[in-house]
């Protein structure tokens, strides 16, 4: 029904939507909409986990640590993320051994796709850190104070007083960043990663229909997008605590 | 309790934190060195790793790294080029754009809303490549012809996504104004227009400026992206350089190069950002 309208489209008005007709270019479409979806999840998971990694070392005691961490932190955020990407996929990759991949053949150890969930996690995790950091400075001096008066350990201080509080009131600014990551995930395209740009291009380079696939391609990524705050909203929401906050 | 000693933080001696710099500047300035000194020692290190590892053949890594410098640099220089050029054209839109979000007219208003949400949310890249290829090498107007040369048509790529930016930023600012200014310069006979221009813009003015500065970071490092759709810029000339020379030793020293050519660059900028929102007070 769908494919014989699109069908019909491109055959009186030359609007030639190949995905919605045929089932090679749609399977091409919707592997690349799967790789972006796959490089999206892993990478924001990654990345939360290494921004609660950095604001712990952030906020402890080894003057090393905090180093360690400042220097990530303005690292990632002060250069672009394509170079990043550029410099893990075609620098530091070729440090790395190869295995052999059993059909006599080497291939590298971390492939394309990997190398665009470590540089998006690296870089959006940056991020985390100061957002998370922003949140657990907004948890009020005289809560941590009086957990600690109770003989919470740091850890336990942490795990049940401060960290549910600072995730509350850092998920505007989280949201805002996750969104960031789902557009970065394009430059994945850059090394070849067959995502949702790369695919779209093959496409269009096959069956000339620049302008429609263009069209179809923004539009997936709003949706995508569109997503993601619809599921932080509901988050959001769920995780409200009456009368705390706004 | 071992030699006085205690677990408990709140028994801890009060240690004052570390004061900021009066000026918001000083301070700032020389922790940038700092970091700066780090990755410039990075650089070094990487730099002597490859000048060791390096086939006995051939020059030093040094020696190519001097030679191809210059270029990377004068690429470099092409990237801010495109970000002052796009950072402009992206102003004067998304100013525009901003203020409509705020019009009285509903259909302006909702329109306005409506583009600024779909182009920030829309990938940078994606919006490139839409520049790119659907705009016309060349378009006629009352018998000229405009020349649209593939660098000008990225500007535009890149001024899409600042254009709707800087309209939230603007949007942003204006309700940040509290709502007794309107009212008062309402009851002073002002008509919309003479408020906007003489009251509300010039106050809000201020606190748009951090987020603006902030924007232009983020597309200066999103300039490199034009590499990818083959125009000469930074990365592509880094890339070429690496084809050139073929020596992997120095792929990592040459990446870090460009790298801290933007982290010099970018990070004053970040740190005047939040020296800025430390001195306006805005909460972000």
């Amino acid at each position: 029904m769908i494919a014989s309208y699109f069908q019909w489209l491109n055959d009186t008005h030359g609007l030639n939507f190949s995905v919605f007709y045929d089932a090679f270019d749609r399977s091409r479409f919707l592997t690349g909409l799967w790789t972006t979806t796959y490089i999206c999840v892993v990478s924001i998971i990654a990345s939360m986990v290494l921004g609660l990694i950095g604001v712990w070392l952030a906020g402890g005691d080894s003057r090393l640590g905090r180093l360690v961490v400042r220097g990530y932190v303005q690292f990632f955020r002060n250069t672009p993320p394509l170079v990043q990407l550029s410099f893990f996929y075609f620098a530091v990759a070729g440090l790395l051994p190869t295995v052999s991949d059993g059909s006599g053949g080497q291939s590298p150890l971390v492939s394309g796709t990997g190398w665009a969930i470590i540089a998006f996690s690296l870089f959006a995790g940056a991020f985390n850190v100061e957002i998370f950091r922003a949140g657990i400075e907004a948890v009020p001096s005289t809560t941590v104070e009086a957990a600690e008066s109770l003989g919470y350990t740091r850890l336990q201080l942490y795990l049940h007083v401060v960290l549910p509080l600072a995730f509350r009131i850092c998920l505007p600014a989280l949201n805002n960043n996750l969104i960031n990551l789902v557009k970065t995930t394009t430059l994945a395209y850059a090394i070849g990663v067959p995502e949702l740009l790369y695919a779209a291009s093959q496409i269009w380079s096959e069956m000339f229909n620049v302008r429609e696939m263009m069209n179809v391609l923004l539009v997936t990524y709003v949706a995508l997008v569109a997503v993601l705050v619809w599921i932080m909203g509901r988050w959001e929401k769920a995780m409200r605590i009456p009368g705390y906050s706004t | 309790m071992r030699n006085g000693t205690t677990d408990l933080p709140v028994l801890k001696t009060f240690r004052a934190p570390a004061p900021i710099a009066p000026s918001g500047f000083a301070a700032p300035t020389i922790l940038g060195g700092g970091t700066l000194a780090a990755f410039a020692m990075l650089f070094g290190a990487s730099l002597a790793l490859a000048q060791v590892t390096a086939r006995p053949v051939g020059e030093s890594a040094v020696t190519v790294l001097l030679r191809w410098a210059p270029l990377i640099f004068q690429g470099f220089l092409f990237n801010i080029l495109i970000s002052f050029l796009s950072m402009a054209l992206g102003t004067v839109i998304g100013v525009l754009v901003g203020i409509a979000q705020v019009s009285l007219v509903s259909s302006v208003r909702k329109t306005a809303w409506g583009v600024t949400q779909f182009f920030r949310n829309a990938p940078w890249l994606v919006l490139l490549f839409y520049a790119m290829f659907l705009l016309p090498f060349e378009f006629r107007l009352f018998g000229f012809t405009i020349a649209f040369p593939a660098w000008v048509k990225a500007i535009i790529g890149l001024a899409l996504p600042v254009a709707a930016n800087v309209s939230e930023i603007v949007r942003g600012g204006i309700r940040s104004i509290p709502s007794g200014q309107w009212e008062s310069a309402e009851s002073l006979a002002f008509t919309r227009a003479q408020t906007m221009w003489m009251i509300i813009l010039p106050q809000a003015f201020k606190r748009m400026i951090p987020p603006w500065m902030n924007l232009y970071a983020i597309l200066t490092m999103a300039t490199t992206l034009i590499s990818v759709v083959g125009i000469q810029d930074g990365l592509t000339i880094t890339r070429a350089a690496l084809v050139a020379e073929s020596r992997p030793e120095l792929m990592i020293p040459m990446y870090l190069l460009l790298l801290l050519m933007f982290f010099a660059y970018c990070y004053p900028i970040a740190r005047a950002t939040l020296a800025l929102e430390r001195r306006f007070n805005v909460k972000a």
